[in-house]
């Protein structure tokens, strides 16, 4: 393009030193690490040729288990056994479900939570950093060297607290991070680029934990997602926990203790993977209160009992096609990712709203490991002249503002194309006003209680100003990782104010779903309590104004006049009190025009004032 | 690898100063210019480098942002004109064209109360050919006969209905879940 002064993109990369750059898939259950290989992505194996990492933390008085080795310890040692804590990143005690049924010693601390165990208190950061550490010295002993980076990858759902504590996991394992991945968009690179395909495709990811779908319409080499969604709480984890609670159902036995309840979830995981390849499975144990458990499961029974969760993940498919505006016929391909996708219901599901069989030809475990390391190679500055591609991704959830009266002002909309810059202004509420405090908000729903809250922040030294004088310009921007800054600027003066956004706190990943659908279904009853707000607030703005303007320049009133206003005040005072947005705004109405006449004459006065240059104390 | 920033967006993307859009065009030249600017063409440079970078790639987004969707490509070509945003915003609606909005949206809300998602897909549709006939409307104002106080009343209407589209969308979002 003539527009443009083009410099090669990898051309300070030395053209023949290969680096060592990893993609790593830190999953809910399993984690894996890969790499690519004279120009072919593979997954790196431990020392038995094993590519998953189960993503198990055991800690002991005096060292570490891992993976593997840690599974056994998941029963004889359950407190300090940390299953899962993908389930932690990023979120506070209060943010997650079922605590109270988790056999671990939470502790409550601002931010994210902690748990207390054999080696201290921990955060689900440092327990990650766990897992990363482990495959990052695999992947230096396979590859004899200390690696350039690593791209690691996130569920396409994951919020800003969850992308910043996954980065500092890696952060905290040695790993210098070449960038966040979206899952999805890490498998349809690994797909896209295997089979050079062309046209609009999903991805549906259904993990251990997570579910996500992309989709993403591939063109000469530039993967451009056009819509994401997704349910963080909806993974193979719900299907074993049906089973599990079938298993209760049926074998009549005392509520579990907390080793038995992880014996019986270990079974019900085995009995489903088992129902993928056979017509039955037996569900059979013995458990520590020498109860036994034999029963037989077919496949209809669990197709049956599990149907709601199936049905379940064609809600975010169909959201998701809306927001790209498509329909099922206009996608060319499925491809399917994440173990949970092996289930055959899975599958007939998808090939029946789709109207074709989904695609299974890579294996569904690695497909986001290959993804990341091909992004890795490319980022490291590895990429060869002819395999120049292109990731378009989005943001999966959008954000805002909160503005007066507890609205969420949506400043980037969900599915924006990263990165993404968007500002907008804002002005001063009172007289004199020299600061503004700003709170980041995050979530379709339009009552900001109802959002998830990301940060706040105060833009201060604001010179005073008459109310609605001061412009203050704010500005978001979220970074090819998803990551979010925000900065404040008051444009007359240059007064700036900024900060990289931290969040506090977390939501649960039920919270995260529940905000976009809550967000739809309660469309209705948000905008009859946004119009009363709005309404309220527009009323207190007038009624302070008119305080104010009484006070300065009362004078130019005679007494009838005077009376009218004070009554109109009265009247609006006690219509703020009410829920009725029509009659307030009528208030708000008459009260404007009613002092239409006073206000035109101090414009009058002002000028005046500024035109011989004197105040309107000196007249 | 670097953009020029002082480009209006038609000049950024090699546009003619024309509403009507040649879509491949347009996404041809994103990506190109993505393929320059993007910041994991830059991953591997030293900090400095890769933060001259992101200004072209958020300002090459934004200009994508515009140019894709007809009302605010049009809004764009309006103000490069000397129409401004608060004149298109100002400009007051025909009674016509409050009729049809009011009758529009009492349509989408009866529907809405009657949990009828068949009404509001009907709904959709019809919306989706009104906007193509309006459209094609703008594309004469804007680019045949240089009506742009016409154009500017169209653009307020096309406003209102990716308002009520968005509604829609929301309203047949939340039926997923039933379904
Ligand atoms: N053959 C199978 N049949 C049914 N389910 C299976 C099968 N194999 C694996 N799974 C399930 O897949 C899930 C793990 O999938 P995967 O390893 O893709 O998750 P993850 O990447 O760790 O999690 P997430 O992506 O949610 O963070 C588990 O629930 C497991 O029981
Ligand atoms: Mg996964």
């Amino acid at each position: 393009m003539a527009l443009l002064q083009i410099a090669e993109p990898g051309q300070s990369a030395m053209p023949h030193k290969h680096r060592l750059a990893v993609g790593i898939d830190l999953g809910t259950t399993n984690s894996l690490v890969a790499t690519v290989r004279n120009g072919i992505a593979v997954c790196l194996t431990d020392e038995q040729g094993r590519a998953l990492l189960p993503s198990l933390v055991h800690y002991r008085d005096n060292d570490i288990e891992l993976g593997f080795d840690a599974m056994n310890a998941r029963v004889s040692d359950p407190r300090n056994t940390i299953v899962s804590v993908k389930r932690f990143m990023g979120r506070g005690l209060a943010d997650v479900a079922h605590i109270e049924a988790m056999p671990y010693i939470f502790e409550e601390t601002p931010g994210m939570l902690r748990l207390r165990t054999a080696q201290g208190s921990k955060s689900p950061v440092e327990i990650s950093a766990e897992i990363l550490r482990v495959l990052r010295k695999r992947a230096e002993a396979s590859l004899g060297g200390e690696l350039t980076g690593a791209v690691v990858t996130v569920p396409a759902y994951f919020d800003d607290a969850q992308r910043q504590a996954t980065r500092d996991a890696a952060r905290l394992a040695g790993l210098h991070v070449l960038r966040l991945l979206n899952e999805p968009t890490a498998a349809a690179v690994a797909y896209g680029l295997d089979n050079t395909s062309e046209g609009v495709y999903a991805v549906f990811d259904l993990g251990g934990g997570t579910f996500d779908l992309s989709i993403l319409k591939l063109t000469r080499g530039v993967f451009e997602v056009l819509a994401t969604n997704g349910d963080t709480a909806l993974g193979g984890d719900d299907f074993d926990h049906r089973l599990y609670c079938w298993a209760l159902d049926h074998a009549r036995i005392a509520p579990p203790s907390a080793e038995d309840a992880r014996r019986l979830q270990m079974a019900a995981r085995a009995v489903k993977e088992l129902l993928t390849v056979s017509e039955e499975a037996p569900f059979r144990l013995r458990l520590d209160s020498g109860e036994e458990v034999d029963l037989t499961v077919t496949r209809t029974d669990f197709f049956e009992m599990t149907r709601p969760l199936v049905q379940k993940t064609l809600v975010p498919v169909k959201r998701a096609l809306r927001d790209a505006g498509l329909s099922p016929r206009d996608v060319k391909g499925v491809v399917m990712v994440g173990g949970a996708t092996r289930m055959p219901h899975i599958q007939r599901t998808v090939a029946e709203y789709f109207g074709q069989e989904p695609l299974t030809n890579l294996d569904p475990d690695k497909v986001v490991a290959l993804g990341a390391a091909m992004q890795a190679n490319a980022l490291a500055g590895n990429r060869r002249e002819d395999d120049q591609w292109l990731l378009l991704d989005v943001i999966p959830l959008s954000l805002g503002l909160e503005t007066m009266g507890g609205l969420s002002e949506k400043i980037i909309p969900r599915n924006a194309t990263l990165p993404v810059a968007r500002a907008q202004e804002f002005t001063t509420f009172k007289d004199g006003q020299t600061a503004m405090s700003f709170h980041i908000v995050q979530g379709e729903r339009e009552l900001v209680s109802d959002c998830r809250s990301l940060a706040r922040f105060e833009l201060r030294g604001i010179p005073p100003m008459a109310a609605g004088a001061a412009r203050i310009r704010v500005t978001f921007q979220v970074d090819a990782d998803g990551l979010l800054s925000v900065s404040a600027l008051e444009t007359s003066t240059g007064v700036e104010a900024s900060i990289h956004v931290k969040p506090s706190y977390g939501l649960t990943d039920d919270e995260i779903a529940a905000m976009l659908r809550s967000g739809l279904e309660n469309a209705d009853g948000d905008q009859a309590a946004r119009a009363l707000r709005e309404q309220r607030v527009e009323a207190e703005r007038i009624l302070e104004a008119c305080t104010q303007a009484l006070a300065a320049d009362g004078d130019l009133l005679d007494e009838a006049e005077r009376t009218a206003i004070d009554a109109l005040i009265a009247r609006l005072r006690k219509l703020t009190a009410g829920h009725d947005a029509a009659t307030l705004s009528e208030g708000v109405n008459t009260l404007s025009r009613a002092t239409e006449d006073f206000a035109a004459r101090r414009m009058n006065r002002t000028l005046r004032s500024a035109l011989t240059g004197h105040n309107i104390d000196e007249l | 690898m670097s953009v020029d920033l002082s480009l209006d967006y038609f000049a950024l993307f090699g546009l003619p100063y024309r509403f009507r859009l040649d879509e491949e065009a347009l996404d041809r030249a994103w990506h190109a210019l993505q393929a320059e600017v993007h910041p994991d063409r830059h991953a591997h440079l030293p900090d400095s480098g890769q933060r001259g970078a992101i200004a072209g790639a958020l300002r090459v987004n934004e200009a994508y942002a515009v140019l894709k969707k007809p009302v605010t490509r049009a809004r764009c070509l309006l103000e490069l004109a000397g129409v401004s945003q608060d004149a298109v915003n100002a400009r007051v609606p025909s009674p016509e064209c409050l009729f049809e909005q009011l009758e529009w949206r009492e349509a989408v809300e009866e529907a809405r109360k009657a949990n009828d998602i068949d009404a509001l897909e009907q709904f959709a549709l019809r919306l989706q050919i009104q906007t193509d006939g309006i459209i094609t409307y703008l594309a004469e104002q804007l680019d045949g006969r240089r009506d742009l106080e016409g154009a500017a009343d169209t653009v307020q209407r096309l406003t209102f209905i990716d308002k009520l589209r968005l509604e829609i969308d929301n309203a047949l979002a939340a039926f997923d879940n039933y379904n």
